[in-house]
């Protein structure tokens, strides 16, 4: 069987109705951005996942594999951005190996938003899907709806708004790749500002006409921890004591016995 | 992003779920559309603004939509059911002219819609205008609003922002207009359904489809919606 296992809704709602909470999914409350150029195409992320009012991780990875020439940024539910581009990527490789062509970014994108559509926005994904393929460059957002659109620029989650407003300010014609690069690591830094559900560090990934994909992961990070200049750490000593008492290992073998440890007996020994 | 606040209800005959809450965040076309029959086929006009909630998801948006040759049709309500059933429709016209060895009537693919429209009426939120050109109908125009009923019409407004445009589109409608003509009247009624309606803006779209075939235009904000005027 494929799909969903709804037996348990029933059990739940009932749960839920009799006061019970419902479980909290982790979502990506995300920053994800994309771009095209000249040559190619770039996305970018920031790397920030929470769970209500946690940062459930610091360092997680928003961008996808879906092809090796196609990649996708997910924000939304994280499972369900990582679930849906892990199905559409298998399925991408058997159309791509059953037609021996190269998969296109336009039949990837259909694939996820009739997948998406038949969910009816219960699968919480929202993605920004970008490739290049043997029709040209491909840059294309995907809603958890199923609805999609297609632009030169692009932003998502949470943080889109303060994204898209230093495209709306910065972006021009007929960009190179670094500018590109640039423009979008610059809006993922809005996002990571100035939204509350984004944070961490820039990943960025460039996919280029005639040249392998470049992922940089941790392309900027400007939220490094710095050095603490103090600890609390307390010297040897500070604890002032008024007696001491060394026991032997030989006083202790009259109790229990007692085994050498084998290697340097300075050193603990740690279970794996 | 997506909240996780779902309620679900347990009533006496098992569970109720608000719909309304379900159908949150989505993407909507509060739009202003149309189409018309001039002389020489039919004019397909659309703004461009999706939007989401009080954010604007996309201000170049192409709401016209083609589903044949000379077969195109305006979307509105959610983007992504009259994507959905325009996809639909593009496929089984695409095997239809496959199987007959013509193109479909304009009435064959709005019968289509038509039927995705009416037996999924309880799940979808979708105002469809369909317009085409062909050579033994000549140029017609159908519109199916939300309950799936099917109009055929001489011109058709709809969306959200065509509520304010049936005076004006009453007061210059005309028969048999030139293609200018019908250019200047779509033009003009949808300048007006973007200057009242705010969940309608951004460039004008124009398909124009005739024994020819189909014509795109487009006109910005930036000057008034004078030009650029005719694309590819």
């Amino acid at each position: 069987m494929t799909g969903f296992d709804f037996s348990n809704y029933n059990r739940n709602a009932a749960l839920h109705a009799k006061g019970v909470p419902l479980p909290k999914a982790t979502s990506t409350g995300t920053t994800i951005v994309g771009c095209i150029y000249d040559n190619g195409v770039v996305i970018a992320a920031d790397t920030r996942a929470t769970s209500g009012p946690i940062v459930a991780d610091k360092n997680c990875e928003k961008l996808h594999y879906i092809a090796p020439k196609i990649w996708c940024a997910g924000a939304g539910t994280a499972a369900d951005t990582e679930f849906t581009t892990a199905l559409i990527s298998s399925n991408i490789e058997l159309h791509a190996l059953s037609t021996g062509r190269p998969p296109r970014v336009i039949t990837c994108m259909t694939m996820l938003k009739q997948h998406l559509f038949r969910y009816q926005g219960h699968i919480g994904a929202y993605l920004v899907v970008a490739g290049v393929d043997p029709t040209g460059i491909g840059l294309f957002t995907v809603h958890a709806h199923g609805s999609t659109d297609k632009l030169p620029y692009v932003t998502m989650g949470s943080g889109s708004l303060a994204a898209m407003s230093v495209f709306e300010s910065m972006w021009k014609p007929n960009l190179d790749r670094d500018g590109a690069v640039a423009l979008c690591a610059e809006a993922i830094k809005a996002g990571i500002f100035n939204d509350l559900g984004s944070g961490s560090n820039v990943d960025v990934c460039v996919i280029e006409k005639d040249k392998p994909t470049q992922l940089l992961r941790n392309y900027i990070k400007p939220n490094e921890r710095g050095e603490k200049e103090r600890n609390y750490r307390f010297p040897k000593g500070t604890t002032a004591y008024l007696n001491q008492k060394i026991i032997s290992k030989e006083d202790m073998r009259k109790y229990v016995s007692v085994e050498e440890a084998s290697g340097d007996p300075n050193l603990m020994e740690v279970d794996i | 992003m997506v909240g996780h606040g779902m309620t679900g209800m347990l009533g006496e005959d098992g569970i109720h779920v608000d719909m309304n809450h379900l159908k949150k965040g989505e993407v909507n076309l509060g739009t202003s559309i149309m189409a018309i029959n001039f002389n020489g086929g039919v004019i397909l006009g659309a703004d461009s603004r999706t939007t989401t909630g009080a954010y604007i998801a996309n201000r170049v948006t192409d709401k016209l939509t083609q589903v044949h040759d000379t077969i195109w049709c305006c979307r509105s309500g959610s983007a992504a059911d009259t994507q959905a059933v325009a996809d639909i429709v593009s496929y089984h016209l695409n095997m239809y002219s496959i199987v007959n060895n013509e193109a479909p009537s304009t009435q064959v693919a709005a019968a289509l819609f038509q039927e995705l429209c009416y037996e999924n009426k309880d799940m979808l939120s979708a105002g469809i205008i369909i317009a085409g050109y062909d050579p033994k109908h000549g140029g017609q125009v159908y519109s199916i609003p939300l309950g799936g009923s099917l109009h055929k019409q001489p011109y058709s407004i709809g969306g959200s922002g065509s509520t304010y445009i049936y005076g004006y589109c009453d007061k210059h409608w005309k028969e048999d207009m030139t293609e200018q003509e019908g250019i200047d009247f779509v033009r003009g009624a949808l300048q007006e359904a973007i200057k009242w309606d705010g969940s309608s803006g951004g460039v004008i779209r124009l398909v124009v489809l005739t024994s020819q075939g189909a014509q795109r235009h487009l006109y910005l904000p930036d000057n008034g919606y004078t030009g650029p005027g005719v694309t590819n």
